[in-house]
């Protein structure tokens, strides 16, 4: 994670918490990345982990008054988002970053047509005469392979199925050419043939506009297939770092491993038992202060692992790990 | 024998519309579906959202009235069975549904969940339903205090595991698995399939297993049939069909799946479009349709039932697919 122009987001030591009637509660504890330019960073992890906080942290779009960042640094092309005032961050968003969400439908104004959402996506940040409006709509439509745009455009969500919502989705977040698109589980309401069509999309768009993605997924088939790097997230923390090809060969945390031997594979042998992690996702309120995935490690930790938290360290070159001794092993 | 044979079934349903809300159409949710389902065996049933396989798996266990066809149920045929004389059969068979959240009410304690099977068959004593409910409790692994709590107080797998609990109370033969584990965390989905796979070999019962993850299905089938719009596509053992699958279709879901490892990265052949609606589907291959495969006509003149291709693996014989 060594600082350098490279990359074109830099997050560290992001605490994110909400304060609720039962007290603050720390949903994204100290957590560190970089996004490389051009490249996609997959964070996955499961339900509660914090990875679409830390999103809507990066966008500061956290839920108000509750939501809070409380320490560290985001650093958007050398500029600090944290903090930014309100109205530049209205610049910066639709704008320079952008946003798809999982579920287009809810996403989406169900009262208005797509070509006016669309419309308004440019008019916020640019100015420009109607006719160039309908053009950049119609062109980026094209762009996300919707059939017949000009017709689309003055149709309503709901007259659209749930890979087309998407796509609609997509066409809104990119219409301003954004450096920087922050995914969160844009395919998980899809079927798979529709997922694979969406992940190829955003992929050749990509490419094609040259941005950098952060794709957030519960999902490690998606992130196989699409991200460079890959952070794991635990509990409001990242465990393991490193790029993708490295991080399914060589996992070096318990959990990483974990979560790699428990999916069922197609090649593996049928209806035989897997290998699964005992316990439940931890409930925020019972983050502990040390190693958060020390109770489903089925290993010994000792008072100190489970009181002082970790350090990370670069246990090979590029490859980052939440160092507790007794789950790195 | 089998347990479950299923012959051409048909669930259609009208589409109302206009002032006297007459049927104008009919939404052909699962159109002439056969196959049969041994003792200890499971079934998969894979496909894209709204290829009527919840429907399927709604009309086996008779929470719907089907249309045309036959279930054959044990020698029973509970096809038009009324719901008084397909009582004493419920108890045989059994559902677990997607959302624990939702199958399970959240004003009844989980004593109360698991008690309430018993009542309904007037089966035990009070006292002998206590004792039922915490072996049950002990057999899907939650601790006997769980029986006084409420299911809210559980996480998503704990509650799945009461959904289970409750499916198996009976000492069912047959359960529907509807997406037992699409609504649960990744690290606890294998949690709850191993449990299904330890019941299944204690109990001897029978699965229909249906969910749209492919490597899921495949994990816990036997066989696995695939479903495309009201219709089975392919049938095969489960081995057979991953390495070997015939239908065009098949080919494109399992082309689809993301597969959890960057080496294996690879150009994909991508499916276009989107699911048609069952409501009025196109004659013929409804997949040979939606690609708008040249030899689509000839498949609407022909018989589409399926045909054995090898042991055991059967096939949707269109032109146009296969």
């Amino acid at each position: 994670m060594s600082s350098s122009t490279s990359s074109i987001l830099e997050v560290r030591d992001l605490v994110t918490a909400f304060d609720t009637d039962a007290g603050r509660m720390t949903a994204v504890d100290g957590v560190s990345f970089d996004v490389p330019r051009g490249k996609t960073l997959g964070i996955v992890g499961e339900s509660g982990c914090g990875k679409s906080v830390t999103a809507f942290s990066i966008t500061r779009l956290l839920p108000q008054p509750h939501g809070k960042i409380l320490g560290g640094s985001i650093r958007f092309e050398g500029r600090d988002l944290v903090s930014a005032p309100l109205e530049d961050m209205q610049k910066v968003r639709g704008n320079d970053i952008s946003m798809i969400f999982q579920e287009p439908m809810t996403a989406l104004n169900p009262v208005q047509t797509v070509g006016r959402q669309l419309a308004e996506a440019i008019l916020l940040h640019t100015q420009c005469d109607k006719a160039e409006v309908l053009a950049r709509s119609i062109d980026m439509m094209k762009k996300v392979r919707i059939p017949a745009p000009e017709q689309r455009l003055n149709e309503y969500p709901h007259q659209l199925s749930g890979g087309m919502r998407q796509r609609v989705m997509i066409a809104m977040a990119l219409i301003n050419k954004p450096k920087l698109l922050i995914a969160d589980e844009p395919t998980t309401a899809l079927d798979v043939t529709v997922q694979a069509q969406i992940l190829d999309l955003i992929a050749d768009l990509q490419k094609e506009m040259g941005m950098s993605v952060i794709l957030i997924t519960h999902d490690l088939g998606v992130i196989a297939e699409v991200c460079d790097e890959v952070a794991v997230m635990y509990a409001g923390r990242i465990v393991e770092q490193a790029g993708v090809f490295d991080l399914f060969a060589n996992p070096r945390h318990a959990y990483t491993k974990g979560l790699l031997d428990s999916i069922p594979r197609l090649d593996s042998t049928p209806k035989t038992l897997l290998k699964a992690i005992p316990g439940n996702v931890p409930g925020i309120a019972d983050f502990k202060p040390g190693c958060r995935f020390a109770e489903r490690s089925g290993r010994e930790h000792t008072h100190a692992h489970l009181t002082t938290r970790p350090p990370i360290t670069e246990i090979a070159p590029n490859h980052f790990v939440e160092h507790c001794p007794i789950c790195v092993a | 024998m089998s347990l479950l044979t299923v012959k051409n079934l048909q669930q259609h349903f009208p589409v109302r519309g206009g002032v006297m809300r007459r049927a104008v159409a009919s939404c052909k949710a699962v159109d002439g579906v056969s196959f049969s389902l041994g003792e200890g065996e499971t079934l998969g049933l894979v496909g894209e959202s709204g290829c009527g396989k919840t429907t399927l798996g709604k009309s086996i266990v008779r929470l719907l009235k089907p249309t045309g066809g036959s279930i054959d149920f044990e020698g029973h045929d509970i096809t038009q069975a009324s719901m008084g004389s397909i009582r004493p059969l419920r108890r045989y068979m059994q559902m677990i549904f997607q959302d624990p959240a939702e199958s399970l009410n959240p004003r009844h304690t989980v004593r109360d969940i698991l008690e309430e099977p018993f009542i309904v068959q007037k089966l035990g004593t009070k006292d002998e339903r206590r004792k039922w409910v915490l072996d049950l409790l002990d057999k899907v692994g939650l601790s006997s205090a769980s029986a006084d709590r409420f299911p809210f107080e559980f996480s998503g797998g704990q509650r799945q595991r009461i959904g289970i609990a409750r499916a198996i109370a009976l000492k069912p033969k047959l359960i529907v698995c509807d997406e037992p584990v699409s609504a649960l965390d990744v690290s606890v989905q294998s949690q709850v399939l191993n449990l299904l796979l330890d019941l299944q070999r204690d109990m001897g019962l029978s699965y229909l297993f249906i969910a749209h993850g492919l490597s899921v299905v495949k994990h816990m089938s036997d066989r696995v049939a695939v479903m495309y719009l009201g219709k089975i596509v392919e049938m095969a053992p489960a081995e057979e069909l991953y390495h070997n699958p015939r239908h065009a279709y098949t080919k494109a879901l399992l082309d689809a799946i993301p597969v959890p490892d960057p080496a294996k990265r690879r150009q994909r052949q991508l499916l276009q479009g989107d699911v048609p609606s069952p409501i009025n589907p196109p004659a013929g291959c409804a997949f040979g349709h939606r690609m708008k495969h040249p030899k689509w006509e000839e498949s609407t003149k022909m018989d589409l039932s399926l045909k054995e291709v090898s042991p055991g693996h059967f096939v949707q014989p269109c032109p146009c697919c296969t």
